[in-house]
């Protein structure tokens, strides 16, 4: 992350960098203990600290949904989020879905669609995923295309993506759309 | 973003005694705004507040038979929540129709009242905006302006000029169903009705809203009548999701035998607060329904719209889309 120091903000009269603190965030189950600096995003804290990338920075500025991750079981994108704000949740990321039974339900429905191209988007895309089933709000075609519109596939995969995600819902496919 | 420190209190009192002690220091909600803002350098605090631990992340129904939404709600909880899915579905749709579903898992209901304008000058340092720095002119008056204000503008001096609209979507509701934001800071608890909370930039661009320095905002209350039978909100946007709004709007009726009882009618992406003009909606008590009432009252709810170039659309759209929502709340088939 940048960090510029600025000289017109005047709140800022010395150049002493606040000091690092010790955060303790709980990961797809495991704990980690980090010195981080109180500016650095969850997205960051991530990829950068603790080697976990899998999830991907697209735009940096909540315009994509690349980032999302699962605090608590709701998806969230980890780009507008301090690390420092997460302590004493659950984080959970694209690394922690598949178990010793092996991949998760909807990380087999996308290879089965084939519902990404490049594939920058898809950890973003199953972690919306399923914290939209955990949310449970969506019911048909119209509501799962709605209620993901929060991460974009510049490859398009779109039509894929619903129809992996639309097996994995048991949701009819007959419906008109 | 700028370098700042971190603080996580847990109660009202050491959050506020910390805004006031600590130069430069700001709250931090959701962080969907702010964080934005401060990775392009807008915003540059020394210090932010975590208030999410205030205890301030309920809702609850009050004595007068309304609902006190806590600030520190999320917008997705608040517009799931039951008594706000079945007494306030105006202000469901309306957050639903805002942002993505990780975007209102974030975003708190407070926060929402704070975001800022999205016009494009505004968010880059490299040009003139009043707004974030006073006397330095409009980057949009003369610029591109498709997404900016065609009423309440202030456009006469160009050292106070500003022409951006409030984006959110939440808001429009709450203008409708008039709402009422409650406030504590150093000089006590006040209450400010929504009307009063944002401001028409006038000769101040800079300010947003009416809220004091070192003011938090603890909850928005619910007046008891929530027009759950008459009520739309329009959304028009460049892309069916996850994009702000052109032009919104927002209708509460109470209908009784095709005659109005009440009306109210607020707007989205037409100026710097949600705009309302409640005695245009007077003119609507007592009649019947009909289209032609309802597009006597886009007119003149629209009357003085001026457009900048880019955004004259908006004065038509605004119209048709008023005459729409009428027609959709009061459930009257549209002719065309
Ligand atoms: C890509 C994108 C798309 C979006 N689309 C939409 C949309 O279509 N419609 C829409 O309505 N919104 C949209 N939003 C905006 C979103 O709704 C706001 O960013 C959000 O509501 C801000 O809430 P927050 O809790 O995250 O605020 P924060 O970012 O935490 O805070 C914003 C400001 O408010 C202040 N603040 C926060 N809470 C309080 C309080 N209780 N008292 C006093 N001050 C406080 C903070 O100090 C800060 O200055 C979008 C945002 C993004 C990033
Ligand atoms: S419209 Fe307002 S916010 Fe945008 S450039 Fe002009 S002064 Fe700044
Ligand atoms: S990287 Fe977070 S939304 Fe794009
Ligand atoms: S698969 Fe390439 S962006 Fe979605």
């Amino acid at each position: 992350m940048q960090t510029i120091l600025s000289s017109e903000t005047g709140a800022r009269s010395q150049n002493v960098l606040p000091e690092k603190r010790s955060i303790t965030l709980t990961i797809n189950g495991l704990v980690h203990k980090l010195e981080l600096a109180p500016w650095t995003t969850l997205l960051d804290a991530l990829r950068e600290y603790l080697q976990l990338t899998g999830t991907k920075k697209g735009c940096d500025h909540g315009q994509c949904g690349a980032c999302t991750v699962l605090v608590d079981g709701k998806r969230i994108n980890s780009c507008l989020t301090l690390a420092v704000m997460k302590e004493g949740s659950e984080i959970t990321t694209i690394e922690g879905l598949a178990n010793e039974n092996g991949l998760h339900p909807l990380q087999t429905a996308f290879i089965e669609h084939d519902a990404y191209q490049c594939g920058y988007c898809t950890p973003g895309q199953i972690c919306s995923a399923i914290g939209m089933i955990n949310e449970g709000h969506a019911k048909t075609l119209q509501d799962i295309r709605e209620l993901m519109s929060g991460n974009i596939c510049r490859c398009g995969a779109y039509s894929n993506i619903v129809d992996a995600l639309q097996e994995v819902m048991k949701i009819d496919s007959n419906e008109t759309v | 973003m700028n370098n700042f420190s971190y603080s996580r209190p847990e109660d009202l009192n050491s959050a506020l005694g910390e805004l006031t002690k600590r130069e430069g220091a700001k709250f931090i909600a959701g962080g969907t705004n702010l964080l934005d803002l401060m990775k392009e350098n807008i915003e540059r605090p020394s210090h932010l507040i975590d208030i999410n631990h205030l205890g301030l992340n309920t809702i609850e129904a009050t004595a007068d038979g309304g609902l006190r939404l806590g600030a520190l709600v999320t917008n997705a909880d608040t517009a799931y929540h039951e008594n706000v899915v079945t007494h306030y579905p105006l202000l469901s749709q309306a957050i639903l129709a805002g942002a993505s579903a990780q975007l209102r898992n974030m975003a708190t209901n407070g926060g929402n009242l704070f975001q800022r304008t999205r016009c494009y000058y505004f968010y880059d340092l490299a040009t003139p905006c009043n707004k974030r720095e006073p006397g330095s002119g409009c980057g949009a008056l003369r610029g591109y302006n498709r997404i900016h204000a065609i009423l309440g503008t202030s456009d006469q001096n160009s050292e106070t000029a500003c022409i951006a609209t409030h984006p959110s979507d939440m808001c429009v509701a709450l203008a409708a169903l008039e709402a009422v934001v409650r406030v504590t800071g150093p000089a006590g608890e006040r209450i400010i009705p929504f009307a009063d909370f944002h401001r028409l930039p006038g000769n101040e661009p800079w300010r947003d809203n009416t809220i004091n320095p070192g003011e938090l905002v603890t909850a928005i209350d619910l007046p008891p009548k929530g027009f759950s039978t008459n009520f739309a909100y329009i959304k028009l946007r460049d892309r069916t999701s996850y994009a702000f709004a052109l032009v919104s709007v927002a209708v509460a009726l109470e209908i009784e035998n095709n005659r109005i009882l009440d009306a109210r009618v607020a707007l989205g992406g037409v100026a710097h607060k949600p705009w309302r003009k409640p005695e245009v909606e007077a003119t609507l008590i007592g009649q019947p329904v009909s289209e032609a009432n309802f597009q006597a009252v886009a007119e003149a709810l629209i009357d003085g719209a001026k457009g900048y170039g880019h955004n004259t659309f908006k004065i038509e759209l605004a119209k048709r889309a008023i005459v729409r929502a009428l027609q959709q709340a009061a459930k009257l088939e549209p002719t065309a």
